[in-house]
């Protein structure tokens, strides 16, 4: 099916509620991805309490979201992880969670299994533990595939695998598809974006403009394959991919980071795009009366892109990819399919641009394995 | 896989909103999230929306559409709930 602008206009403008919630649990994490969107490693103290936790899920069901994207650092690690998540689906606030997979044992996988209105994406970065170990760390790999077994074991179902779209994954995308297919799992792609950590790697492992056309068609011939609205840049290119196809950041989507912070979207963590604290006046206060998600639910200023046909398709693209590699939000996507993006990237290539804040990223180096 | 016998979206049988889903208004309408399916169907009016609470107050869709629209717009919401049963938003009673 086309997509539907009408209706995509009225996105634009925002929600009653959000449709897409990401909410971040803790930035504790046991690895230590190079491409973190949340440079995540350290546990911030001041994270919301287990008390504090359980309200802000109250509040969210009385909202009538559908369901979370819980994400981290690496949410298992929280020690009230499961009270959390339990808490939620029993007032049918179904829980996706993100998780690198070193917690799934097989007591864990049983508990998980038991669970209803629950969807597990575990992440890799390669179809291989040499290729996925680069991004996150030896050993991660086998972890991750320890977890499917043990979820498979457990017949939980079908779960996800997420891979991000890097230089070096991309050129895996029918190994990845084989592997799903061997768990019976879905495969979900996402975009490689240059937040957290990701700001220091994009450069060298976001896609070739060629590899993205490659991804591109390949994604038109699997509607099947999940990419949580990802890659509607590439829309550009000709029919729309799966999904709205639109920047839903603080229309239909934002992030609730572990302190409490909200921002538009999981791939802005940074004081420009933070709309309040849920510790103030709650989560539905920030979503309808922030200033900043006013002014981003006004009609956007299509900028440079506004003299190009294919803006009704791509909408120029990605906030938070322009923002992070010191773009204006009016200029192209800094992976515009047709170069527009690379051509002011270029003439900008002095400029600086901004650090993502806050940084819970290890302060011990940590070993990561030789490329 | 096995084809399934092809199912109609019978107008005249008593329908109702699937206890598998969750209605949010919106000022374009509604949302419909189904739990099991995981998935999300936009419900483009009002007067959709009207409709698919009070289903179950009815003997049949068509009463339940005749008590919402206009003659002239009754077909057409005849189809808008034959594509709500086939994305498993309504279920039989």
């Amino acid at each position: 099916m086309g997509a539907d602008f009408s209706l995509r206009n009225r996105f634009e403008r925002g929600l009653a509620a959000p449709i897409c919630l990401t909410w971040e649990l803790t930035y504790a994490c046991n690895l230590a991805c190079t491409h973190c969107l949340s440079s995540s490693g350290r546990r911030d103290p001041m994270e919301l309490s287990t008390k504090e936790a359980k309200d802000l899920i109250d509040e969210i069901a009385a909202m009538q979201i559908f369901y979370i994207n819980i994400g981290g650092g690496e949410p298992m690690i929280r020690r009230d992880f499961f009270e959390l998540i339990e808490h939620a689906v029993r007032q049918k606030v179904g829980v996706k969670f993100s998780t690198n997979g070193t917690r799934i044992d097989e007591e864990a996988a049983e508990r998980l299994a038991a669970i209803d209105y629950l969807d597990i994406q575990i992440s890799i970065d390669g179809a291989d533990a040499a290729t996925s170990d680069r991004i996150r760390g030896a050993g991660s790999y086998d972890q991750a595939r320890r977890a499917m077994d043990n979820l498979k074991a457990a017949n939980f179902g079908q779960f996800k695998i997420s891979v991000v779209m890097t230089r070096e994954s991309i050129e895996q995308l029918d190994e990845f598809e084989a592997l799903a297919a061997s768990y019976g799992a879905e495969l979900r792609l996402t975009r490689l974006r240059p937040s957290g950590r990701g700001v220091d790697v994009w450069e060298s492992l976001h896609p070739t403009r060629e590899q993205n056309r490659r991804l591109y068609q390949w994604l038109l011939d699997r509607p099947n394959v999940l990419t949580g609205d990802s890659f509607f840049h590439l829309s550009a290119l000709g029919d729309p991919l799966e999904g709205l196809n639109l920047c839903g950041a603080g229309r239909v989507v934002c992030l609730i980071d572990p302190v409490g912070e909200v921002y538009a979207c999981p791939f802005v963590i940074h004081d420009e795009f933070k709309a309040g604290n849920v510790r103030d006046a709650g989560f539905a206060d920030v979503w309808t009366t922030s200033n900043l998600f006013q002014s981003l639910r006004e009609p956007g200023n299509p900028g440079a892109c506004g003299s190009c046909g294919s803006y009704d398709a791509c909408r120029g693209g990605c906030m938070a990819a322009k923002f992070f590699t010191g773009l204006e939000l009016t200029d192209p996507d800094p992976e515009c399919v047709f170069g527009h993006g690379e051509a002011v990237l270029e003439k900008k290539r002095l400029t600086i641009r901004p650090t993502p804040s806050p940084d819970h990223s290890k302060r011990v180096p940590v070993a990561i394995t030789s490329r | 896989m096995v084809q399934s016998a092809v199912r109609v979206f019978d107008s005249s049988a008593p329908w109702k909103l699937s206890g598998q889903v969750s209605l949010r208004d919106e000022a374009f309408g509604a949302l419909a999230y189904h739990h099991g399916t995981r998935r999300l169907v936009f419900l483009k009016s009002r007067e959709l929306v009207a409709l698919v609470r009070n289903l179950e107050e009815f003997e049949s869709a068509d009463e339940a559409i005749d008590a919402v629209v206009v003659p002239a717009q009754h077909q057409r919401y005849v189809e808008a709930l034959s594509s709500l049963f086939s994305s498993e938003i309504l279920s039989g009673r």
